[in-house]
């Protein structure tokens, strides 16, 4: 290869590996100097340096230390040429004591510290929910404000605007960029594992609407879930929740038909499903089961795991599938949770009773929303009653967000016109 | 960091004289530990808003009024000044308030000048 020049290839690789290396120094830097922009721009410098001897001298084996040690001596490099700044002295004494690792080692406990402590500060409960899914993608996940605005159809200006102000709301209002006290893990925790799921069903949603986006935000999520659970072994709900996302993404192939629509798990083609998610998703699950502390994830899970590891539609374990759903209704006993009992009750032979529960929660907490009216259509036609199956689906038609779900649902109307 | 812990509520909950002893108590034992630990720096309960005055000078000329700055369900009754070391410990705190169990704490960093 020619010294100093890279095929785009590998400049993207570089691009990507740079920006998902780069959250402990910017993390490190804003702390120091309580100013997320500084920060950034030494980051920045270091990225210019970056693409010059990185293509030279190779990889460095610890890219995140690399990063820090270069953007550290850029900061310091600023600073001693500022002539009015009033803590100059007191700056450049926190810069030159910060923690540096060795770039040529691999990856350090610092380094990972600093790494979970930017997701935790990420996803701080005082912050506004997109703006924390926001914050994880930009600082945690490595995205560019302009994938992120692009993957959730928000104007560039609109995302950068949000950034600016939450970056301040950090540093004005002293979110710490700390790993949180063990009491206050699973709460917190919690908080991280609902931006994982967010941006996850984001990425899940506009795949099958046919959104043409360059990131891939399921695959942003899971790599978040994956570092978490190197960075934080043995919590159980962070493992199911990983596992649920790997027993989704594996049907990812499968989730549109040829005809571009919305393949009902019925239909879909197993033997498409991505047998190495499966398996990880497994193993994940039963690392998590160890810990017998279940939670609403874990629950998830294993109603996903019953799917994906089912020979076939008819082969799937619905008891298994309602008693998971029995004791997630029991931790989180919401509407939404009830109907998906009642449709793994009626597919356990418990046909009436199912039918009831629905109607009740229809004529309830849960009219007119889409998947309940759904949900009785289909089962009214599995029962034959075509005519008032076929008036259901009629329902939805204008209430449906993807082309793929109306591909679907036209469809079934067809099926009981004819029938 | 200093923090102004604002406590908006419409008033103690209760008429039941022993539970307002409670909370009379509740906020005591909040307010000594804080001075203890040296975490508040302050702290004060307001009168009853039929109390306040209100003054604002425009054109030079100053008007005065009646009441509070706004006529709201939920009025500023008190408020905490705490130096802790991040929004963390600020919150912590405002989640000891008695009244945030019926009424709401706002939590804000005082400014302070840029560097």
């Amino acid at each position: 290869m020619e010294p100093g020049r890279i095929n785009e290839s590998d400049a993207e690789r570089l691009d990507r590996l740079f920006r998902s290396e780069s959250a402990r120094a910017i993390a490190t830097l804003a702390r120091i100097f309580g100013d997320f922009q500084r920060a950034e721009d030494a980051v920045q410098e270091a990225y210019i340096e970056a693409l010059e001897s990185w293509p030279l001298q190779g990889t460095p084996r610890n890219p995140a230390g690399w990063i820090l040690s270069v953007a550290r001596n850029r900061a310091i490099d600023q600073v001693r040429r500022e002539k009015t700044a009033t803590k100059k002295y007191d700056l450049l004494a926190r810069l030159e004591g910060a923690a540096i690792t060795d770039p040529m080692m691999t990856n350090d406990d610092a380094i990972e510290d600093d790494r979970l402590a930017m997701i935790f500060a990420c996803a701080h409960p005082a912050l506004a929910p997109e703006t924390r899914v926001a914050l994880t993608l930009r600082y945690a996940a490595g995205l560019t404000t302009e994938e992120i605005a692009a993957a959730f159809l928000v104007p560039l200006a609109t995302l950068a605007q949000r950034l600016v102000r939450a970056k301040r709301k950090i540093v004005q209002s002293g979110i710490p960029f700390s790993v949180p006290a063990p009491a206050k893990m699973p709460e917190r925790l919690g908080d991280v594992l609902a931006v994982a799921y967010l941006v996850f069903n984001e990425g899940y949603r506009s795949s099958q609407g046919g959104a043409l986006v360059r990131v891939d935000l399921c695959r942003d999520a899971l790599h978040l879930t994956r570092t978490l659970c190197r960075l934080m072994p043995g919590e159980p709900e962070l493992l199911g929740l990983h596992a649920l996302m790997l027993f989704h993404h594996a049907r990812r192939a499968t989730r549109v038909n040829d005809r571009g629509e919305a393949a009902p798990l019925e239909e879909q083609d197993r033997e498409r499903w991505d047998v190495v998610a499966i398996a990880q998703g497994r193993a994940a699950l039963e690392e998590a089961a160890r810990h017998r502390h279940p939670g609403p994830y874990q629950l998830q899970a294993t109603i996903a795991a019953a799917h994906a590891t089912a020979p076939s539609w008819d082969a799937t374990d619905w008891p298994g599938i309602r008693r998971a759903y029995d004791a997630l209704y029991a931790l989180d006993p919401s509407p939404v949770v009830a109907l998906n009992r009642a449709v793994a009750l009626a597919f356990s032979g418990e046909y009436d009773s199912a039918m009831r529960e629905i109607d009740a929660l229809l004529a309830g907490p849960l009219a007119g929303y889409t998947p309940a009216m759904i949900a009785k259509a289909d089962l009214l036609r599995r029962g034959g009653a075509l005519a008032e199956a076929r008036g259901w689906f009629e329902r939805t038609m204008p209430l449906l967000g993807t082309a793929a779900e109306r591909a679907i649902v036209e469809r079934r109307i067809a099926e009981c016109a004819t029938s | 960091m200093k923090y102004a812990c604002l406590i908006y509520d419409d008033g103690v909950p209760t008429t039941d004289e022993a539970e307002q002893r409670q909370i009379h108590a509740d906020y005591m034992a909040l307010y000594q530990d804080g001075l203890k630990s040296g975490s508040i720096v302050v702290g004060e309960g307001l009168d009853r808003t039929d109390t306040a005055t209100t003054v604002r000078v425009r054109d030079g000329k100053r008007a005065t009024t009646d009441g509070p700055y706004a006529e709201t369900k939920e009025v500023l009754a008190g408020f905490f000044i705490v130096d802790v070391p991040t929004l963390d410990e600020a919150l912590d705190f405002a989640a000891k308030i008695p009244s945030a169990k019926w009424g709401s704490v706002e939590v804000r960093p005082l400014w302070s000048p840029g560097e």
